[in-house]
């Protein structure tokens, strides 16, 4: 096993030299290409073209998520909820459930006589952002003063209460006979994306809404490429390093800190818009606390911090959840003379999966480097040198 | 005579920090029960006609209904407490721990033939040995997850053993999907939990609220005189306060660590049987619900403090019968998750907790 590490790092020492400078930018461009053409290789309605646009999805999410705990290191258990608001704000502006309304802006013409609040669905992303920001800067206001774990514990806090909103939303009243959410029912015939000129999206053609969450992955992906080298992406590695230290040269750890579960929200509330519209339906079923360790585990696998291992931590898991599993697998256990399916377990072959993950390859698949350098150079922090000797 | 600060912010910040959690806490009894006295409640029906009462009945059922709930929760607690008072760790994987406590619980007693006709001696024999089996399983379950899982992590960064204890968290509740199905599974009423023992003052006491305070009460009296009295409790306590100094004095840290899971896991088994009695069905998600209840118990006790998990839990306890019977169980997560915030900006350290250390 060491052996096949060691020739692995050669390998990766021989063609970093042998390669030119700009080999992974053009690496990232090809991927990106093959990504645009993806759709003309597998049937227009298959199984795997499903899974590969909710793939594309949580890799959205992921990337969401990597800002707030890769990044700024501000451990969020409670990222569900911003999928919850992403998907009810579709709900709320691309259907007919508030039926008192009459509001209709860019909708196709089927959309654009019935009851309801329509909005086009780009107005529906710029909505689901703004609401998503607004809500990750109050679920960050009471963690501010907190430290690691218990900004978890609040995260997951705030995260449950959405969803338990979210499930007895049928009887908070919101006026003329409208409640907040449909509860368990779930809101449904939800406007499918209309474009002018493209026309209305269906579910017999997958290609459109794959290039869809495609161009979303492609723009959040730009963004946060971006955003890691800025000023504000470097405050926010800064910060999660050592917060005393970033404070004291001049960062404003609130504004950063806030900046960062916005930013982080916006991304997650952007893709959960998408699934509300993919899926046809706004259920409070989905939106369970595993959720958030789902994609949590994406990142995690992915590597901490690191954009690219969020995309492919999010795509790994995607494709494991929504097809690995449901497609392929599951019929092993009772191959194996089990009695159950295999989607039953998914949460705990997720668990298994961040404990070895965590146990034998703690940087993640594709780490970042800074992390890697830490990891490798045996440059912890400063309390993993204090419990060293009790190994 | 405090000096007055500059800032007449800071002083209101700290008479809030002060007194705001109390008038949190206190909040819901005493709203609730001057309600009762000046709307009145409606107590029962007797001949067609809804008898209205005004006086604090229904409160004072609420409260000790909530108090021997809260006993349960605290056992929990204390479980949580103990991990994070010495290696800073929130143990998830402990509420899911507790339910495999009552899975096991449940079904020892039916393989030793315990049920519903059984005499008196045998049933208490046989509960004590069901909680000293229920006890040692979860002892062990928790040593084991801690050498698995967060014992080859003791150098790596503080996030890597809590996204561990997250993936054993969801292992277990697998586990427990397989063994029982995924909905509640109604399990043999032994003690017949719901039968009046005697009245105070109009508010029923019954068995069930007698059988959680009897367990609760004798263990964490024996955990407290443990720890403080003999030789591994002061090593808890030294680990607890600084692992390197610790060592340096020659005790096992290694071994500390892994008495302090198996002392968590045992309370949490015994809350285990206590709860599989007292609420008469045991389901798979139950400790994961269980669990979140119990670590804001801690948290708002003052996490590393035995007194403050007790005390917390008592007091969510409560909480959760007034969220039930008032508001409807299906608030109660909220309620209890406000409140979890509620502490958190008001006074993080908890009730009886140290101020908290900062995060190296």
């Amino acid at each position: 096993m060491s052996e096949l590490i060691a020739q692995l790092k050669e390998w990766r020492d021989t063609a970093q030299r042998v390669l030119p400078p700009w080999w992974s930018k053009a690496l990232a461009g090809a991927l990106i290409v093959i990504g645009v053409v993806l759709p003309f290789f597998f049937s227009n309605s298959s199984g795997f073209m499903n899974a590969t646009i909710i793939a594309v999805a949580f890799a959205v999410m992921s990337l969401g998520l990597n800002v707030v705990v890769g990044f700024a290191g501000l451990l969020d258990l409670g990222y569900v909820a911003f999928y919850a608001l992403g998907a009810y704000s579709l709900g709320w502006f691309g259907s007919g459930f508030f039926f008192k309304a009459h509001v209709h802006l860019g909708v196709s013409p089927v959309a654009s006589t019935l009851p309801g609040i329509h909005l086009n669905f780009l107005l529906i992303l710029v909505c689901a952002a703004l609401i998503c920001a607004v809500a990750g800067v109050i679920i960050g206001l009471p963690t501010l003063r907190l430290r690691g774990d218990y900004i978890a514990i609040v995260t997951l806090a705030f995260g449950e209460i959405i969803g338990v909103v979210a499930v007895n939303g049928q009887s908070v009243h919101v006026g003329g006979g409208m409640t907040l959410t449909a509860g368990n029912l779930g809101i449904s015939a939800v406007d499918a994306p209309y474009f002018p000129g493209i026309g209305l999206f269906n579910l017999l053609n997958l290609r459109p809404w794959y290039w869809l969450i495609y161009g979303i992955l492609v723009l959040v992906l730009f963004v946060n490429l971006r955003l890691r080298d800025s000023r504000l992406g470097r405050a926010w590695i800064a910060l999660r390093e050592d917060e005393v230290a970033a404070v004291s040269m001049g960062i404003p750890a609130v504004r950063t800190k806030l900046m960062a579960y916005a930013i982080g929200a916006t991304f997650g509330g952007m893709s959960g818009a998408f699934l509300g519209t993919y899926y046809t339906e706004v259920n409070a079923g989905q939106f369970q606390f595993g959720f958030s360790i789902f994609v949590l585990a994406m990142v995690i696998i992915g590597g901490l911090g690191s954009i690219w291992g969020a995309v492919v931590g999010g795509l790994l898991l995607g494709y494991i959840n929504n097809w690995l599993i449901p497609d392929v697998l599951n019929n092993l256990p009772s191959k194996l003379g089990l009695n159950f399916p295999l989607t039953e377990v998914e949460f705990g072959i997720f668990g298994f999966l961040l404990v070895m993950v965590m146990v034998l390859r703690p940087q993640g698949l594709v780490p970042e480097r800074r992390r890697r350098m830490e990891l490798t150079a045996e440059i912890a922090a400063e309390d993993a040198q204090l419990m060293e000797g009790t190994r | 005579m405090p000096a007055v600060p500059a800032r007449p912010l800071a002083l209101v910040r700290r008479y809030l920090g002060r007194w705001g959690l109390l008038a949190a806490l206190a909040a819901l009894p005493i709203y609730y029960g001057i309600r009762d006295l000046t709307h009145g409640y409606q107590a029962g029906v007797v001949a067609g006609h809804p008898v209205i009462q005004h006086d604090l009945s229904r409160l004072g059922f609420n409260l000790a209904q909530g108090l021997s709930n809260g006993a349960i929760w605290a056992l929990i607690a204390i479980g949580y407490t103990l991990v994070y008072g010495i290696i800073e760790l929130i143990n998830f994987a402990h509420g899911d721990v507790f339910m495999v406590g009552s899975f096991t619980a449940a079904g020892f007693w039916g393989s030793i033939g315990l049920g519903a006709a059984t005499g008196t001696i045998g049933l208490i024999g046989g509960l004590i040995l069901t909680l000293i089996v229920s006890m040692a399983v979860c002892g062990s379950l928790n040593v084991l997850i801690e050498r698995v899982a967060y014992r080859p992590l003791r150098g790596a960064p503080k996030l890597a053993p809590l996204i561990t204890a997250v993936g054993f968290s969801f292992i277990l509740q697998n586990v427990g999907l397989l063994w029982r199905g995924g909905s509640p599974q109604g399990v043999t009423d032994l003690v017949h939990e719901q039968s009046t023992v005697f009245n105070i003052s109009g508010v029923p006491i019954v068995r069930g609220y007698i059988l959680a305070l009897a367990v609760m009460v004798p263990l964490v009296f024996g955990l407290a005189w443990f720890i403080s009295n003999t030789r591994a409790g002061r090593a808890m306590r030294a680990t607890a306060q600084d692992p390197e100094a610790a060592r340096l004095m020659g005790i096992n840290v290694n071994a500390t660590i892994s008495l302090t899971f198996l002392l968590g896991g045992m309370l949490a088994g015994a809350a285990g049987l206590v709860y599989a009695l007292y609420e008469t069905n045991v389901w798979y998600f139950q400790g994961f619900e269980a669990g979140l209840i119990a670590f804001t118990a801690a948290v708002m006790g003052g996490i590393g403090n035995v007194r403050g998990a007790v005390l917390g839990g008592l007091i969510i306890g409560v909480i959760q019968a007034l969220s039930d019977s008032r508001m409807g169980p299906q608030w109660t997560e909220a309620v209890v998750f406000g409140y979890l915030i509620v502490i958190m900006i008001l006074r993080p350290r908890g009730l009886l907790g140290e101020e908290i250390r900062e995060a190296g």
